[in-house]
C-alpha cells in the first residue's frame, strides 16, 4: 500500500514536471511529436532506474561510512554520466533494434535535471532501496505522463493558426500551465 | 572583441532566458518571490564567472575526448563551494531553494557557455561571458519572480504593495507556466520594435 501511495503521489499528485518543475528543456524540446516522446520517457525510466540503485549504494556504502555527504553533488553527477555512457555502449552491442530507438535521447539525459534531482531527493527523504527504485520509476513515469500528454496536445496544435507573438515556445508553456492546472485536481486523492 | 558588447549581450539580446530558452527549470521553480530569484540567479552567477574563468585557463591541457567530462567535475566542484557556503551563511534561503541549488550543476547554461565560449576565448572573455550570462539569468529570475510574487501574494521583496492575497494561481504551479509564457510574449513584442 505504501508503495502505491508513493507511486500515485510522484505521478499525479507532484508531478515532476508540472509541479517540481524539473526536466523542463526535454518536457519543451523533444514534445513535438508522440513518437519520440514515448523514445524519450523510455530512456529515462531506464537510465533513472538504474542511477536509483547506483546512487542508493554510493550513498550508503561509500559517502555516509567515510563521512565525505558534502561530495554527493560531485559523485552523484559522475555516476549518472558514467552510468549513461554504459548503458549507451551495452545497449549498441546486445539490443541494436532498442539502441535505434533510445539512442539519440541517451546523451541528453546526463544533464537532464530529473535523474539527479530525483536521486538527491530520494537521499534527502531517507529512502531505503525499494523506496528509492519504486520513487525514481514513479518519476519517470510522471515525466512520460506529462511529455506524452504534451505532445499529442502539441500535435494537434500545428492544425490551428496560432497569433503570430504567442507562437512556438510561449504557446507551449501556456499548454504547460494549462495542464499543471489539470493536475492540481489530483490533489488529495490520496 | 568589444568587451562591453561581451558584458551587455546576456542582459537582452542574447537573454538566456528569454532568447536562448536555457536552464528553464530554476526559472519556474525558484521564482515564487523576487529574493528567491536573487538568491538562486547569484549562485548560479558565480559558478559560471567560475567555473569559465577556470575552463579559459585549462583550456589547452584538457584532451579534447574527456572534455565534457572534466567541465562537468569542475562545475560540480564550485557547485559543491556555493552549496556549503549558502548552508552556512543564508540557511534560510537555502532551504527554501531547496533540490535547486545541487541541480545548477545540469543547468544548461553552464555546461552551454564551458563548451560553446569559454574553451575558445581567453580568461577575460571568458569571465566577461560568464558574469554577463549569469547576471542576464538573474535578472531574467527577478523579473518572473516580480510578477508572481505582486500578482500572487501583493508584495515585492517581501514589501506588501497592496493588501490582500493576490491571486493564488501565480504562487501555484500553473502560474510560473503562465507568467513565464507572457513574459516571453512581452519581450519578442519588444524585441521586434
Amino acid at each position: 500500500m505504501e508503495y502505491i501511495i508513493l507511486i500515485i503521489s510522484a505521478v499525479f499528485i507532484n508531478n515532476i514536471v508540472l509541479a517540481k518543475f524539473l526536466g523542463i528543456c526535454p518536457f519543451i524540446g523533444v514534445s513535438n511529436r508522440v513518437e519520440t516522446a514515448f523514445g524519450m520517457t523510455g530512456a529515462v525510466m531506464f537510465v533513472m532506474v538504474i542511477s536509483a540503485v547506483a546512487t542508493y549504494l554510493m550513498q550508503n556504502f561509500i559517502l555516509v561510512p567515510l563521512g565525505i555527504t558534502f561530495m554527493r553533488t560531485i559523485t552523484f553527477i559522475l555516476v549518472i554520466a558514467f552510468l549513461v555512457q554504459m548503458v549507451e555502449i551495452i545497449l549498441k552491442k546486445v539490443s541494436p533494434s532498442l539502441y535505434q530507438a533510445l539512442g539519440i535521447f541517451l546523451p541528453l539525459i546526463t544533464t537532464n535535471c530529473i535523474v539527479l534531482g530525483v536521486a538527491v531527493m530520494s537521499v534527502d527523504n531517507d529512502y531505503n532501496l525499494l523506496q528509492s527504485v519504486v520513487f525514481s520509476f514513479a518519476n519517470a513515469a510522471g515525466f512520460g505522463l506529462a511529455l506524452i500528454l504534451m505532445a499529442g496536445i502539441r500535435e494537434q496544435l500545428e492544425l490551428v493558426n496560432i497569433p503570430k507573438g504567442i507562437d512556438g515556445v510561449p504557446i507551449a508553456f501556456v499548454v504547460a500551465g494549462l495542464l499543471a492546472l489539470a493536475f492540481m485536481g489530483f490533489a488529495g486523492i490520496v | 572583441m568589444n568587451q562591453w558588447k561581451n558584458f551587455t549581450k546576456g542582459f537582452f539580446r542574447e537573454s538566456p532566458t528569454f532568447a536562448l530558452f536555457l536552464g528553464m527549470c530554476p526559472v519556474l521553480g525558484v521564482t515564487t518571490s523576487a529574493s528567491n530569484g536573487l538568491g538562486m540567479g547569484l549562485a548560479t552567477t558565480f559558478v559560471l564567472f567560475m567555473s569559465n574563468i577556470v575552463v579559459s585557463l585549462i583550456k589547452s591541457f584538457i584532451p579534447d575526448k574527456v572534455r565534457i567530462p572534466a567541465y562537468i567535475v569542475l562545475i560540480a566542484s564550485f557547485v559543491t563551494i556555493v552549496e556549503l557556503v549558502m548552508q552556512a551563511y543564508v540557511p534560510d534561503l537555502f532551504d527554501s531553494l531547496g533540490v535547486f541549488i545541487p541541480l545548477i550543476v545540469v543547468n544548461c547554461i553552464l555546461l552551454g557557455r564551458a563548451e560553446a565560449f569559454a574553451s575558445k576565448h581567453d580568461i577575460l572573455s571568458a569571465g566577461i561571458d560568464g558574469l554577463s550570462m549569469g547576471l542576464g539569468f538573474t535578472l531574467a529570475l527577478i523579473i518572473i519572480g516580480c510578477v508572481r510574487e505582486f500578482l500572487g501574494s501583493g508584495s515585492l521583496f517581501g514589501l506588501e504593495i497592496y493588501p490582500g492575497n493576490g491571486i493564488l494561481l501565480f504562487i501555484l504551479p500553473p502560474g510560473a507556466f503562465l507568467a513565464l509564457a507572457y513574459v516571453i510574449v512581452i519581450i519578442n513584442r519588444i524585441r521586434k520594435v
